[in-house]
Parts: C-alpha cells; sequence; structure tokens
C-alpha cells in the first residue's frame, strides 16, 4: 500500500509547490491585465482626440495595479496562515488545560509521529458545529484546528481519524494552495464588493457620459477589448471561487486516503463523517471564506449533498455519503485482508 | 552525428543514475530516522510510567501486583544495553513484557467502572492509551519507510543502483502478539545496514 503511496505522495507535494507558484503568478498577472487593458483602452479612446485635450500616453493603471497586486500576493502567501486561523476566532493550546485537551494534544502528537511530519500548532475553534481545518505553508509550519463541537461530539478514534485526515494535507502541501487561494479569494471578494458599488453607482453614469462620444472615437478592436475587459472584473470573484471549490474536492478523497493508511482504521474516520453529517449545530465561526480547509462544508450547502450537477462544479466538498461510501470499502477491504492471513 | 546520439544517451543514463542512487539514499536515510522515531517513543515510556503509576498508586491498592509487574517491566527493559544483535533482541523481548504489563494494567481499569470515574485513573488510561498508540505508530512509519526502502531497491532499474547506495533490505518490525506465540520474532538488531 505505502509501496505505490510514496511516488503519488512525492507528485502530489510538487504538484501542490507548483500550482500555488501558478495560482500566485496568475493571480498577479490577472490584475496586470485588468490595469494594462484598462490603460490600452484608455489609449486608444484619448488618441484621436484633439491635442489640446488629455493623452492617456503612460501605463499608470498597469503599473500601480500590478505593483498593488503583487503587494497583495506577497502579503497574502506570508500571512495567509495567521489570517485564517485569526477569521475563525481560534486560539492555541499551548498547555492543555482540560482533560479533553490533553486528549486532543495526544490524538495530534501521535497521529504526527504516524504520518512522519512535525508536530502542527493545535488551535481550538470555539464553535459547536463540529468540524476541522489545517492551514500553514509547509509541514514545518503547519496549524490544526477543530471545532469544541468537534471534540466533544468524537470519540478518540474518530478523533483520531479526522486529526489524520487533516495531518493527510498537511503532508502532501495542501495546505500551502488551499491557504494561499483562501487569501486570495479573501482579496478578490473585497474588491468585488468595492468595485460592484462603484460599478452600479457612479461607474454607469460615467458610462453613459462618456457613450456617445467614445462610439466615434473607440475602434473596433478598443469595444471588443472593453467587453471583455469589464467581462473579466466581473467574473473574476465567481472563476476564482470556483477554483477554491474545484481544488478542494479532488484533495478530499485522498485526505480520506490518507488518514485511513495513517490510523490503519478507515471505520473510524467513516463514523466521524457519519456523525458530522447527522449534527446540525450551526456553524458560528467558519466562514465562506475558510470553507473549502474544512473537513466537511461548514455552510451545510445543499450542493455537497449529492453527487453530479452543478455540485460537481461549485461544491468544496465532495458528497459525504461518497466519501463514506469509500472508506467502508477499505475499511471491508482491510477486514478481509486480515481474515484471509 | 552518431557520437552525438551516443553522448546524448550517456548523458540521459547519467542523470538517471544521479536521480536514483539519491533517490535510494534519501530512502535509507527516511528509513533510519523511522528507526530512531521507535527509539524515542520507547524513551518516553520509560520516563512516563514511574510517573503515572505514583500517581495511581493509591486508587488502586488493592490491584497491587499489576502496578508491580508494570514498574519491574519498566525497570528490566530500561536496563537493557544496547550493544551488538544480541542485546538488540533482548530490548525487543524486554518491551514487548513491557507492553504486555501494561495492556494487562488496562485491562483491569476497565473491569473497576468507579475506577474510571476517578480523575488521576482516566488521565492514566488516556496516557497509556496515547504512549501505547506512540511506539505502534512510530514502528508503522518505520515498516511503511523500510518497506518502500526495500521495494525501491528491488525493482528493476533502480536496482543496478542499489550496490553502489551500499543499498541492503531493512527488516521489518513483526507484529507483537507473534513474538508472543512461540519463538520471539522481533528481533531490533534487523535495523537497516548503513
Amino acid at each position: 500500500m505505502s509501496g505505490d503511496a510514496a511516488p503519488n505522495l512525492f507528485e502530489q507535494q510538487e504538484a501542490n509547490r507548483r500550482r500555488t507558484t501558478w495560482l500566485v503568478v496568475g493571480f498577479v498577472l490577472f490584475f496586470a491585465w485588468l490595469g494594462f487593458g484598462g490603460d490600452y483602452i484608455y489609449y486608444l479612446s484619448t488618441v484621436n482626440a484633439p491635442p489640446e485635450a488629455t493623452h492617456h500616453t503612460f501605463p499608470w493603471f498597469g503599473l500601480i495595479l500590478t505593483a498593488v497586486a503583487a503587494g497583495i500576493a506577497w502579503y497574502g502567501y506570508t500571512t495567509g496562515p495567521e489570517k485564517v486561523l485569526w477569521s475563525t476566532g481560534a486560539r492555541e493550546v499551548v498547555t492543555p488545560a482540560t482533560d479533553q485537551e490533553k486528549q486532543l494534544v495526544n490524538v495530534v502528537e501521535e497521529m504526527a509521529i504516524a504520518a512522519g511530519v512535525p508536530k502542527p500548532r493545535i488551535w481550538i475553534v470555539d464553535d459547536a458545529d463540529p468540524n476541522a481545518f489545517a492551514t500553514g505553508l509547509d509541514p514545518q509550519h503547519a496549524h490544526l484546528a477543530v471545532t469544541q463541537g468537534l471534540l466533544d461530539l468524537m470519540s478518540r478514534d474518530e478523533l483520531q481519524g479526522v486529526v489524520a485526515h487533516e495531518l493527510g494535507h498537511i503532508k502532501n502541501f495542501d495546505v500551502r494552495l488551499m491557504t494561499t487561494l483562501a487569501a486570495l479569494v479573501g482579496v478578490v471578494l473585497l474588491i468585488r464588493d468595492g468595485t460592484g458599488r462603484f460599478f452600479w453607482s457612479g461607474g454607469s453614469s460615467g458610462g453613459a457620459r462618456g457613450g456617445g462620444r467614445s462610439r466615434n472615437n473607440l475602434g473596433a478592436l478598443a469595444v471588443v477589448l472593453l467587453v471583455i475587459w469589464i467581462l473579466s472584473w466581473i467574473l473574476a470573484p465567481i472563476i476564482t471561487q470556483m477554483l477554491a471549490m474545484a481544488v478542494s474536492r479532488k484533495r478530499e478523497y485522498l485526505a480520506d486516503a490518507m488518514s485511513a493508511q495513517f490510523t490503519r482504521n478507515p471505520m473510524a474516520l467513516a463514523s466521524a463523517l457519519q456523525k458530522i453529517e447527522t449534527s446540525d449545530a450551526p456553524a458560528t465561526h467558519l466562514k465562506a471564506g475558510a470553507a473549502h480547509l474544512c473537513i466537511c462544508d461548514p455552510l451545510d450547502r445543499k450542493l455537497n449533498d449529492h453527487p453530479g450537477g452543478l455540485g460537481d462544479v461549485l461544491a468544496s466538498h465532495p458528497p459525504l455519503e461518497m466519501r463514506i461510501i469509500r472508506l467502508k470499502g477499505m475499511g471491508y477491504a482491510q477486514a478481509k485482508g486480515s481474515n484471509s492471513l | 552525428m552518431g557520437s552525438w546520439i551516443l553522448l546524448a544517451l550517456l548523458v540521459v543514463v547519467v542523470f538517471w543514475a544521479i536521480g536514483a542512487y539519491n533517490g535510494l539514499i534519501s530512502l535509507k536515510n527516511q528509513t533510519l530516522n523511522a528507526f530512531k522515531q521507535i527509539d524515542v517513543q520507547l524513551k518516553r515510556r520509560h520516563d512516563l510510567i514511574p510517573n503515572l503509576v505514583s500517581s495511581v498508586q493509591g486508587a488502586m491498592n488493592f490491584e497491587k501486583s499489576t502496578l508491580e509487574a508494570v514498574i519491574q517491566a519498566r525497570n528490566q527493559a530500561v536496563q537493557v544495553n544496547a550493544g551488538g544483535p544480541e542485546a538488540m533482541k533482548q530490548i525487543g523481548q524486554a518491551e514487548n513484557a513491557l507492553s504486555g504489563a501494561l495492556s494487562k494494567l488496562m485491562v483491569v481499569v476497565e473491569r473497576y467502572p468507579d475506577l474510571k470515574a476517578t480523575g488521576n485513573v482516566g488521565q492514566l488510561q488516556e496516557e497509556l492509551t496515547s504512549t501505547e498508540n506512540r511506539i505502534s505508530f512510530a514502528r508503522q512509519l518505520y515498516n511503511d519507510t523500510a518497506t518502500q526502502y526495500n521495494t525501491r531497491q528491488q525493482q528493476f532499474p533502480a536496482s543496478l543502483m542499489a550496490g553502489m547506495a551500499h543499498a541492503a533490505p531493512a527488516e521489518l518490525w513483526e507484529i507483537e502478539d507473534q513474538a508472543e506465540r512461540a519463538v520471539p520474532q522481533v528481533d531490533l538488531s534487523m535495523k537497516p545496514k548503513a
């Protein structure tokens, strides 16, 4: 089992490093396009203007937006883990105060041994919804957070399965990609809220004012560019969110399999997922921005419940039902194997 | 032209050989490290037991013999000095005896629900479970890593580099139950040869 898991793991780590780089590069390039595209359109619309009118010749927008995007990407990359933890209001467990916390620390240390990674820093989110997530840039600087609801609800074995799942994400560098994505998605969502207001209020009246004149000045190329450019502004938040969802969905199955490899007890994680599914405590601290980092969707969106259809494109997690079936499959295969010995 | 193709082939082969060699060395070191982790966890268990036992001694006056068996097994395990294959074998046996004594203690604790309700004993149980888990997970990681190392050095193209990398099959840690059966199978001397 582990014989062929190893090259997979290495490939997985490499792929995640590469994807993170592309994500950051794509983010910056996208903003460069928004900036320089705007510059070019502005340039085309002023190039035929009379000499005394303003001519847009120097690409100010492009340079500024690119610089800002690079700054944001760097900031998001380096402070992403802190920001994610901060947004959930997690508190770190340094010295365990209660038996429950002691057990959590023990379980995390055990599973870190099984996974062969350094012990991550442990956090508790004061939320009744049973859930867990991991964040960090690499296994040496990783954080693992569980909700109070999870601690209250799970048996020791089930907690082990959940913690092992999160350590799976840590070990194959999923956390780097997903944390960076969380930070960048957060920024894009923020910008959308800001520019949305601009487009629908000040922006629209400005567009109407310039409309009559620009029809004469703008060439066909500029019009096409303008349409694509505006579409990019509108679609950016949707695309980044779909990206976040797609990226996290695939990895859940893999982390489930890694959990089974670490604990050798896939049934425990299956029953943990079952408990999470039936629990109806609402999430109060885990918000949309961190949803794709969690073991199960904290927002209980219906999209995640059934395979096929829209859920395949938009859901952040595969249906719990499917994950439980796969884990049970592993469990039966294991039981069969040990009987035949 | 022909010589250029030959040169290109040679470069490819050399690069492959370097990659295969480094891969084997990296796996060898991972295996050694995983083996050391078992030692670390065994040491941790030795250090922990006296504290644990003294914290529950009061509550468990009636099961003195079980506690004493644990202490004795622990002391024996600590006294075994490493050195040579024979001593390594003894370590394995002593550790297995300790595991046996500890699991008996766990069974005893399970048998008295009142005892479990006592704060100290609840903590003891958690610590014992965790300690045993750590050791078995450390062994599991060692076995997984060693299996990977063994597979790599025996599979065809990489096996050509095994000699140069001084790769020798690392023995796996046997399951404890087997050791308790007829012949002790656990042999610490079977660690990866450097």
